[in-house]
């Protein structure tokens, strides 16, 4: 009886061990697989937009903004999240997880009105991204015209 | 073949992020600034544009394309303007990708109502 308790102990010990690596190896394998996924799409709106003519800045505008609509849509109609608790990292650091970011607070919080709600809790989450990505690009930008 | 580059640096980048989350319990939103910062620094060490001209949508996709969108834009608009540039180039090069974010964002909210969780 106290060995069967003693190896239930060790079990479990081992299983704690084990257990964490192998579940950030399957969420590994989920975000890539996802993550793949979410740029060939971009890819395929890129190689479309490409035969239509635009220009290589043009289609690099339009694929982020058509992939920002999706995301949106997707958000609104509530399979987003649904994505991300599935995906992890894969569904968050494409460009779909920043427009997510977004549209997921502008939806949630519309209830606490349009200027107090919607309108202070839109970049909640977006809102640093666009701070310290700006602020990095001036610091960028001053180095550049320096060192150039 | 672009696909298949596209697949695996962009998956490759995202499992960088899972890693982050798993072993760090950094949030979301941390990642996020995160990764728009380093792509820009990249970006404005010249790193990170041969991985976009190799990976294209692999490397524009993730976030750290988007850091890298606004140092290309700061130094385009540096070399035309000069110092000012510093100052209006990350704004102009990112403008349209977080005008669509606050447009479709908007929209949806006016469209979609919160769902249960």
């Amino acid at each position: 009886m106290e060995s069967s308790a003693k190896n239930k102990e060790l079990y479990q010990d081992m299983v704690k061990k084990a257990s964490p690596n192998s579940h950030i190896f399957k969420n590994c394998i989920k975000a890539f697989v996802v993550g793949g996924i979410i740029c060939c799409i971009g890819q395929f709106i890129t190689n479309y937009l490409k035969e239509l003519g635009l220009t290589q800045n043009d289609t690099g505008i339009y694929t982020s903004s058509v992939l920002i609509f999706i995301a949106a849509l997707m958000t609104g109609l509530g399979l987003y999240g649904k994505l991300g608790k599935f995906a992890g990292a894969g569904s968050i650091v494409p460009i779909t997880g920043f427009s997510n970011s977004v549209a997921s607070p502008a939806i949630e919080f519309k209830k606490e009105g349009f200027v107090t709600g919607l309108g202070a809790k839109i970049f909640i989450v977006a809102g640093p991204v666009i701070l310290y990505g700006i602020l990095t690009s001036v610091i960028v930008g001053i180095i550049y015209y320096f060192l150039k | 073949m672009d696909y298949l580059y596209a697949f695996l640096v962009g998956g490759g980048i995202c499992v960088i992020g899972q890693i982050l989350i798993d072993k760090t319990k950094m949030t979301s939103a941390r990642i996020l600034v995160l990764f728009v910062v380093v792509g820009c620094i990249l970006g404005g060490l010249g790193i990170y544009q041969p991985l976009v001209d190799f990976a294209g949508a692999g490397a524009t996709v993730p976030l750290p394309g988007f850091g890298n969108t606004l140092a290309k834009g700061v130094m385009y608009e540096v070399d035309q303007n000069g110092l000012i540039g510093a100052l209006t180039g990350g704004f102009k090069a990112s403008a349209a990708g977080i005008t669509s974010a606050i447009v479709f964002a908007f929209l949806a909210a006016l469209v979609f109502n919160p769902k249960e969780k």
